[in-house]
């Protein structure tokens, strides 16, 4: 034990299991939320992770395990007596009740007198920049003020902890990245834990302090974006999160000369003419091209190795690199790429 | 206006309809509402003892009698006091019922769901003489709460179908957002359900009122001696004299039961929910 202090532990799960009949929704899971921190429960739809913010909400009960917020046991403790808050998939905005009164309805059930609740209620609005907005009724509100509206209503009652269930999922490209910004910035300003259930890679790669992928009810792994993305733990985890080529142990074998299944990202490969030399410590196959996707910033290109097998390689567009002679369809490449960039997979198979 | 020799434009299409489907349309709309504009007339005729076209008459004097006859006012108060009732049961009984087969699932919940409908399905003969037989059966004497319980059948249907679809728009998520916000299930109720249920509420609890008004069928099968308005009016109409107090009386009830339902129409247009009227 060393004498540096842990910070807080915000969340955790002890063997917490979840099951609807022979459905394992959740499956013997441990982990720790600290205080403060941005968790990214990250994995596809029916894989758990919307079913443990539920648990940490009180909406669900687990069958098996114990769950402390703050230290405290949450078993049997209702909804309305834990001291996290919710942002709604949906936003579940009162719809007979204007912005003003929604944001401040917490505050309205703990007794705070009207007049200094609806100035609460001002405040946070400003905060989410919707200052002036606490007239409208929800109907009134595009997408993003409803979500803004949603954080707002959360955010009063200065929970110690914040689910929020894909709360971007509604909005369009542009103003998702907007409020990925901005949900960032806030989390900064109030410093209340985040725990924050997406789908979507991009959204958990760019947000979180920590990122837990989840499969079919288990947790594949924890750890930073760099973690995840650099090294996947698994072969779900790899093609979950990104795109990443997976070479079989056969094909690995004539690479590397080892025959452990690996995985590459496409933008670690480079393409060279066939007989371009290979420097120290990277590693080279030869192949013909299949197919070229010009995608504007990057381009991408299909490999057909001469081991067998295929690769995609993502090569960023510098310099205006389509129609070159030796990069068209059926053209002979070397594909090289340093060796550090191999991330060796374990024996699991991957997700279906 | 010439017609376009475009013989692949169906009416529907082209927005306006044919000329005898407007005949029939137009038909079928006096056909339901002439009388209507008879029993209106009828009311001011100076002929007592039978319905002559044309009226030899118009007079006012009806209204006067209809004013005097305690009868009318006793049958009439009775029927307004059984459909407040009869509804004030609906509306807690459907809300309950709605909430409870709305938020949980269990075997059989289908079942129960067409048992609370059934009432405004079956024939309001097989209602009255079922609840008849069950009244006897349990000794009970034909009173002013035996025809409350007969309409209540029914009324409950209404409510219920107006408030489980209200709620079937609502997103479930709401409740649960109460919740997270530190309100329980009682804070819940008050500030968040009740509130989004309230127009279908009132709009339920109006259509109630005009089917209990004047309704008939059960009531003649559970009433004792008393007299709704509706059975007065049946009982006046074979007797040979002052025939046109029945038509001023039919004027009210019209008048009494189409605002109610009028009400409901304007309070969920927008809602596209089902009023639930079938009786």
């Amino acid at each position: 034990m060393t004498d540096r202090a842990e910070p807080p532990t915000a969340v955790r799960f002890a063997r917490v299991s979840r099951h609807y009949g022979e459905v394992r929704a959740a499956d013997d899971l441990s982990f720790e939320i600290a205080d403060g921190e941005f968790f990214s429960l990250l994995g596809p739809s029916g894989s758990g992770k919307t079913t443990c913010l539920r648990l940490i909400a009180g909406f669900e009960q687990p069958t098996a395990g114990e769950i402390f917020v703050h230290g405290r046991a949450m078993a049997g403790v209702p909804p309305y007596e834990r001291d996290v808050n919710t942002v709604f998939q949906d936003y579940a905005l009162f719809p007979h009740m204007t912005v003003a009164d929604n944001v401040a309805y917490g505050p309205m059930i703990k007794g705070v007198p009207r007049e200094e609740r609806m100035r609460e209620a001002a405040a946070m609005l400003e905060m989410v920049a919707l200052g002036g907005l606490g007239g409208r009724k929800p109907s009134q509100l595009s997408g993003g003020q409803r979500q803004r509206v949603a954080l707002a209503r959360a955010l009063i009652n200065r929970p110690k902890v914040l689910l929020l269930d894909e709360p971007l999922g509604a909005l369009d490209l542009k103003l998702r990245e907007q409020m990925q910004v901005e949900l960032k910035a806030i989390q900064r300003r109030v410093g209340i834990t985040f725990v924050y259930v997406t789908h979507d890679q991009g959204e958990a790669l760019s947000m979180s302090d920590r990122i837990a992928v989840f499969d079919r009810g288990r947790i594949e792994q924890i750890g930073t974006a760099t973690d995840i993305y650099e090294h996947p733990a698994s072969a779900f985890v790899a093609g979950f999160v990104g795109v990443s080529n997976l070479v079989a142990a056969e094909v690995a074998a004539a690479i590397t000369g080892a025959s452990a299944t690996f995985s590459i990202r496409p933008e670690k490969i480079r393409i060279e003419r066939p007989e371009a030399a290979v420097p120290e410590g990277h590693c080279a196959v030869g192949g013909r091209i299949e197919s070229v996707l010009y995608l504007g910033a990057n381009t991408r290109y299909a490999i057909a190795l001469d081991h067998g097998g295929e690769l995609t390689v993502l090569d960023q567009n510098r310099e205006e690199q389509t129609g070159l002679a030796d990069r068209r369809v059926g053209a002979p490449v070397k594909l090289v790429w340093n060796r550090r960039h191999i991330q060796t997979i374990g024996a699991r198979p991957p997700a279906p | 206006m010439r017609s376009r020799p475009n013989a692949k434009a169906s009416p529907r299409a082209g927005g306006t309809a044919g000329w005898p489907l407007t005949l029939g349309a137009v038909a079928g709309l006096l056909f339901l509402h002439v009388p209507l504009a008879f029993i209106l007339l009828y009311a001011f005729s100076t002929e007592e003892k039978s319905f002559v076209f044309p009226p030899p008459g118009l007079t006012l004097k009806w209204f006067a009698v209809v004013w005097e006859r305690d009868d009318i006012w006793r049958a009439m108060w009775l029927s307004v006091r059984v459909a407040s009732i009869s509804t004030l049961m609906a509306l807690i009984l459907g809300t309950l019922a709605a909430m409870a087969l709305y938020r949980s699932r269990f075997f059989g919940k289908e079942v129960v769901s067409l048992l609370i409908l059934l009432p405004i399905a079956l024939p309001g003969i097989v209602t009255g003489i079922s609840l008849r037989s069950a009244f006897n059966l349990l000794d009970m004497p034909f009173s002013y709460w035996t025809i409350v319980l007969g309409h209540a059948t029914f009324c409950i249907v209404v409510v219920y179908n107006n408030v489980v679809a209200r709620l079937r728009r609502s997103s479930p998520a709401l409740i649960e957002a109460s919740m997270d916000l530190g309100a329980n299930s009682f804070q819940t109720f008050r500030h968040v359900v009740l509130p989004n249920v309230a127009t279908a509420l009132l709009a339920g609890g109006m259509l109630a009122f005009a089917l209990s008004f004047d309704e008939i069928i059960v009531t003649t099968f559970t009433a004792g001696q008393q007299t709704t308005l509706p059975i007065w009016m049946l009982t006046e109409l074979v007797r040979p004299r002052q025939r046109p107090v029945t038509n001023v009386v039919a004027v009210f009830v019209v008048a009494i039961t189409f605002l109610p339902i009028l009400g409901a129409y304007y309070l969920t247009r927008d809602t596209h929910e089902s009023g639930g009227s079938g009786k």
